[in-house]
């Protein structure tokens, strides 16, 4: 090599370590640049100011606690006790929580030393520690309370209706009724509602004591009765996570039905006409550029709301995503094989049965599996698009922006179930084709 | 024992027998695939059954008005076709606002996907005795949908583009970080040595050390991943994220009279969904192949 070759190769050298610098400098100020940009097209500034904490605080709360309500009428001087003031929650007639206690003036220990009483003539005392008794009096459609006009920013007080809220409970009395709400851990009525004979016995008692209820068979009776759960509903979510599972089920394993033998046609090995060949794939190409929402969205119009119409929506979209894999699959197989098989003056059909599936098999069931995992996620979305399974339940619990132990319920149980079908497609996987990863 | 086999082998009794035992697992063989075809189509039948009990509207007469659908937005949006290009100009912002989810919840879950991926690959991590914690960290990252994330932060940060954008960004980064410590697994350690060697830090080695040699297998992935984020924060807008999916709901909430609307977001979508899956693919196949053509 002569001075001038190692100058040349020198300078050029030095070029492009100039170019790298340039681009290793360029690439982070291009992505800072981009963040700014979408900075302020996002809004973020203003989303902090309209972001809704106590939101945030009520959903941490309630996703693991539970409030009993204990509401007295003023019209009647009635005063009843429900799980999540629901009347599926209602205390049995006659029965009440043992924090509550006295029959002319009811009184509701909210603990440590916060304390409710509900006195006749619709007058309500609380006693609250290191600040003293507030006396209200609901009078018609209006509230009069001794407190004055300066009030801790705990209460929230108007001559409509006053709101107390403490570290034990919160209490909140209009005109027409006082309400106190009792705050617990854990997720009450989970196992049984008051209604069920089986509630607050023990499992022991269940299993091997003697019968609860006369008519039925204790751990059938119990069974059937956290089944038929009215606030938890574990049928109808059991049901709804099914649904979910059978639409990933449906569409995966359909699309790769219907896609295998149009692969063929896509694949240059075994479609020679070239117009056939890139009419499959313009169809394939097609199917997966409209999109699973938008396919959702017209198979909803044309089969309802459903565990069918997402299915549909995942087979047509997934069709052609595994046309496109299967043809790629199966352009690469080797064509060895296939000689050697025909040499044996095997047919056309035996050829693609001995000499092709074997080949290609392994690629297409790891793909398919893979994707039945991820369709289940799919599914869970599309399901809240389409209105079936887990998705619909879950997109209306939280809709309803009250039962926030429901919605912790339901997204734990859509993580076990993504995770659950991983774990099944991967062991599928692996007793299939006999690799494991 | 095997001597004696091996002497009597030509015997035709032997022959006879290694003949029938083949027979017979050959039979076994097609016994159990014949099962398993057996319950599959059944799994397949009565799934379908169930579904179709299951929907609102059945799947044979569904399947007559599958073109009905279509066919009104077609008509309709071709009586209005003076008016497709204006209201393509509307929704554009709403396109950008789509895409800009895509773009940001890759650039973010990639960063994040990157530190956890080396952070969990054996030879590389940093504090090798959490590389479980790191990668369950990654499993529950991919398992949780991005709908549950969007739409509890829809409850607290109230609709727009953010929810859904972290939403994706967790569960790219969490899908990333599995394939980029794929890939890391098969890095050459030889560089890192190099740089330990001369003192090095851990984000030095990898920066310097493993990053040029996983960069084109990593771009690969998070282009496929972007391609797969626009069509996840398309169908985030439509549960109330922002973006031409939120349009489009707004668009078929209004049903016929407005369905020129929904032509339009559909012919937008359908475009930006193809165009940057061409790109990606073109992209990915000059990265993966090596040569910058």
């Amino acid at each position: 090599m002569t001075t001038a070759d190692l100058d040349f190769v020198k300078s050029g050298a030095e070029g492009l370590i100039r170019r790298k610098r340039l681009v290793a400098l360029a690439v982070p100020v291009l992505i800072a640049v981009y963040f700014a940009y979408v900075f302020v097209a996002f809004d973020i500034p203003g989303l902090v100011k309209r972001a809704n904490w106590d939101n945030a605080v009520t959903l941490a709360s309630d996703s693991w606690s539970y409030k009993v309500h204990v509401t007295r009428s003023n019209a009647t001087g009635a005063i009843d006790y429900a799980v999540e003031g629901e009347r599926k929650g209602a205390y049995p007639e006659g029965a009440r929580p043992d924090w509550v206690t006295g029959d002319d003036v009811v009184t509701v220990d909210l603990g440590k030393g916060y304390a409710v009483r509900l006195l006749p003539a619709n007058r309500t005392e609380i006693e609250i520690p290191g600040f003293g008794l507030i006396e209200a009096q609901a009078e018609g459609r209006r509230v009069t309370t001794n407190l004055g006009e300066d009030v801790p920013d705990w209460i929230n007080a108007s001559d409509r209706r006053v709101a107390v809220t403490t570290p034990e409970g919160r209490i909140t009395m209009t005109g027409s009724k006082t309400e106190v709400f009792n705050y617990f851990p854990g997720w009450e009525l989970f196992w049984f509602t008051f209604e069920s004979p089986y509630h607050g016995q023990s499992l022991t008692r269940i299993l091997f004591g003697d019968r609860i209820d006369p008519e039925r068979a204790n751990i059938s009776g119990a069974l059937s009765d956290w089944w038929n759960n009215p606030m938890w509903r574990h049928k109808d979510v059991a049901w709804a996570i099914g649904e979910t599972i059978l639409m990933a089920f449906l569409g995966t394993m359909g699309a790769a039905l219907i896609a295998l033998p149009l692969a063929f046609l896509a694949a240059r090995r075994f479609t020679p006409f070239v117009a056939l060949r890139s009419l499959t794939r313009r169809i394939f190409d097609f199917v997966r550029g409209v999109d699973a929402l938008i396919w959702t969205v017209v198979l909803a119009r044309a089969f309802g709301p459903g565990p069918l119409t997402g299915s549909l929506a995942i087979l047509i979209t997934d069709m052609g995503t595994f046309g496109k894999i299967f043809s790629e699959a199966l352009e690469n197989v080797d064509q060895k094989q296939i000689e050697g098989v025909s040499s044996t003056g095997a047919k056309p059909l035996q050829r693609y049965r001995f000499g092709v599936i074997p080949q290609v098999v392994p690629v297409l069931l790891a793909q398919v599996l893979y994707f039945l995992e991820s369709n289940t996620r799919s599914a869970t979305i599309i399901g809240a698009i389409t209105g079936g399974g887990i998705g619909l339940m879950l997109t209306q619990a939280i809709q309803t922006q009250k039962d926030w132990e429901e919605v912790a319920y339901y997204i734990i149980l859509v993580i076990a179930m993504v995770m659950l079908m991983d774990w099944f497609s991967g062991w599928l996987r692996g007793r299939l084709i006999g690799r494991k990863d | 024992m095997t001597d004696a086999a091996l002497g009597k082998a030509d015997s035709p009794a032997t022959l006879d027998a290694i003949q029938s035992s083949y027979m017979v697992q050959v039979q076994r063989r097609r016994l159990y695939g014949g099962l398993t075809l057996m319950i599959f189509v059944l799994l397949m039948v009565s799934g379908f059954v169930v579904a179709d009990d299951r929907n609102a509207g059945g799947f044979w007469d569904g399947l007559h008005q599958i073109g009905d659908y279509p066919a009104a937005v077609l008509s309709e949006a071709w009586a209005k076709r003076a008016d497709l290009p204006a209201l393509m100009q509307r929704f554009f912002p709403a396109l950008i606002e789509t895409i800009n989810i895509a773009a940001v919840s890759t650039l973010i879950g990639a960063c994040a996907g990157l530190v956890l991926s080396l952070l969990s690959t054996r030879g590389l991590a940093r504090w090798p005795r959490l590389i479980p914690v790191f990668r369950r960290l990654m499993d529950v990252m991919r398992a949780v949908p991005e709908i549950v994330i969007a739409l509890v932060l829809i409850f607290v940060l109230g609709g727009g583009p953010v929810p859904a954008m972290i939403a994706i960004a967790i569960h790219t980064a969490g899908a990333l970080g599995k394939m980029f410590s794929e890939v890391a697994e098969n890095a050459d350690l030889k560089p890192v040595e190099g740089l330990a060697s001369t003192g090095a830090t851990w984000s030095q080695r990898m920066w310097l050390g493993i990053l040029p040699q996983v960069a084109p297998n990593y771009l690969s992935y998070a282009l496929l991943r972007f391609e797969i984020n626009i069509r996840a924060s398309a169908i985030l807008g439509f549960v109330g994220a922002g973006g031409l999916g939120y349009e489009l709901r707004n668009a078929m909430a209004w049903g016929p009279g407005r369905f020129d609307e929904a032509a339009a977001i559909f012919i937008l979508l359908f475009g930006t969904i193809v165009f940057f899956d061409q790109l990606s693919s073109r992209y990915r196949n000059r990265l993966t192949e090596g040569g910058h053509a």
